[in-house]
């Protein structure tokens, strides 16, 4: 049955993408997305991967498709001078698929369990959990320590990425010469939607709770930085929408937001850092308190903080740097 | 039915494939930009594919239960940092396409090439 449905998420993931490609309307495309996005995480969760489906459905279905809503308002929004195929393109896209579906003939099957990557780290990682960090999550266990340092990286791509957008299109009030008292007050999307206006506001404090809710529990449930930073951006977004971009911008000062996309990878990089002062290697959280486990369940506590501050930081900055220049 | 244990693989093949299209075939930036996150979500798939175990369940530990099967971590790990750096990548993609729209006028390459010749 599970098999089944798998069969139709997959099958309907092809038909969505396949729209996307061939639609005229940018913004039909960009909806698309979303909805690429929301079968995507319903597969990965039909996968197993409960953390990974949270994560794609709050970036993936949520903020990206708000994001690129935001670019589609300043640019033109249907595409010019469509050719109906290119030849040659389809040629040369049909030929390496078929190479790639050979390909896979050789792979192990779904969920055969003596598959290589079964056989490596992984059976480590589930049986060493419990006993060196104590977490019942083994995914931010290993995203936490483990791989720390692979985790660090991510954060400090993120940071970069939040860098180039906030340069090439400035934030008013922080980066380039717009102040926020410049920027159009009030809002315009949801303006003659009063239904989604009350909905949305009786909302937003439960996005919140829920962020932090996922911020904190990522031990024990699905959940961790990454995805508690892409739903807490998502309810500062859903207010902008609702009060409007001037307003948003007040409650979360533009400066505030730069020091918050500074501030988490810092303080994940200063755990570090702090570890290293203690005597242990670099993100070696054994050394933070006197008890080995307790040590690593600080740590990642901390680093978690650490990347939902700055995915937060990141992301709301990314947004308001589209929205206002519109503005 | 042995087959259908690579249906999922095919699926990676096929958009991936689709994805590669929008990107060399396409003209318009926007589009470009949605090819290349398509791409990025098969290859996601990929790697969520193998992650799967017969019987398994999602890789958190519950106490008490002794010979539960636990889908594997490691590419979850990998693919959940990748999701959002790819947001943050696919914003800073569409932050140039909007300048280069304020600089050139259109956002279809065939015309930027154009004006650049000129």
């Amino acid at each position: 049955m599970t098999v089944l449905f798998g069969i139709f998420l997959l099958t309907l993931l092809v038909v969505v993408a396949i729209g996307i490609v061939r639609t005229g309307n940018l913004f039909t495309a960009v909806m698309l997305t979303g909805i690429f996005s929301l079968l995507m995480a319903a597969n990965f969760f039909v996968l197993d991967a409960a953390d990974v489906a949270l994560t794609e459905a709050a970036v993936g279905a949520g903020i990206s498709t708000v994001l690129l809503l935001g670019g589609l308002a300043l640019v033109p929004g249907r595409e010019r001078n469509r050719r109906r195929l290119h030849g040659l393109a389809l040629g040369i896209v049909s030929l390496i698929t078929l190479m790639v579906v050979y390909a896979t003939f050789e792979k192990p099957r779904l969920g055969d369990p003596s598959a290589p990557v079964h056989q490596h780290v992984a059976p480590w990682y589930l049986e060493q959990t419990p006993i060196l960090v104590g977490i019942p999550n083994v995914v931010t266990a290993v995203l936490g320590t483990f791989r720390g340092y692979d985790t660090l990286g991510e954060v400090i791509v993120v940071f970069t990425a939040g860098i180039g957008v906030l340069f090439l299109l400035g934030l008013p009030g922080a980066i380039g010469s717009r102040k926020t008292e410049e920027v159009q007050p009030g809002n315009s999307y949801l303006g003659h939607h009063l239904i989604p206006q009350i909905v949305g506001t009786l909302l937003i404090p439960f996005i919140l709770l829920f962020a932090l809710y996922v911020q904190f529990h990522g031990e024990y449930g699905p959940g961790g930085g990454f995805q508690a930073g892409a739903i807490f951006a998502a309810g500062m977004i859903l207010y902008s929408l609702i009060a409007g971009e001037r307003e948003a911008l007040q409650v979360i000062t533009p400066r505030v937001l730069i020091g918050l996309m500074a501030s988490g990878a810092l303080l994940f990089g200063g755990v570090g850092i702090v570890s290293m002062l203690l005597g242990g290697n670099f993100l070696d959280y054994n050394m933070l308190a006197d008890n080995p486990v307790a040590g690593q369940q600080w740590g990642i506590l901390i680093i978690e903080l650490g990347v939902g501050i700055t995915v937060t930081g990141v992301l709301l900055a990314v947004y308001h740097a589209f929205a206002a220049r519109g503005r | 039915m042995e087959l259908l244990g690579l249906f999922n693989y095919w699926v990676f093949a096929v958009l991936l494939m689709v994805g590669f299209y929008a990107v060399i075939a396409k003209t318009n930036m926007v589009k470009k930009l949605l090819g290349l996150s398509i791409f990025q979500g098969a290859v996601f798939l990929l790697y969520i594919t193998m992650d799967k175990v017969d019987g398994g369940t999602a890789p958190i530990i519950q106490p008490g239960v002794v010979d539960a099967i636990y889908s594997n971590p490691l590419p979850q790990v990998l693919i959940l940092t990748a999701i959002v750096v790819g947001i943050s990548t696919t914003a800073l993609g569409l932050a140039l396409i909007v300048r280069i729209y304020e600089a050139y006028g259109t956002i279809e390459e065939d015309e930027t090439q154009r004006l650049d010749i000129e």
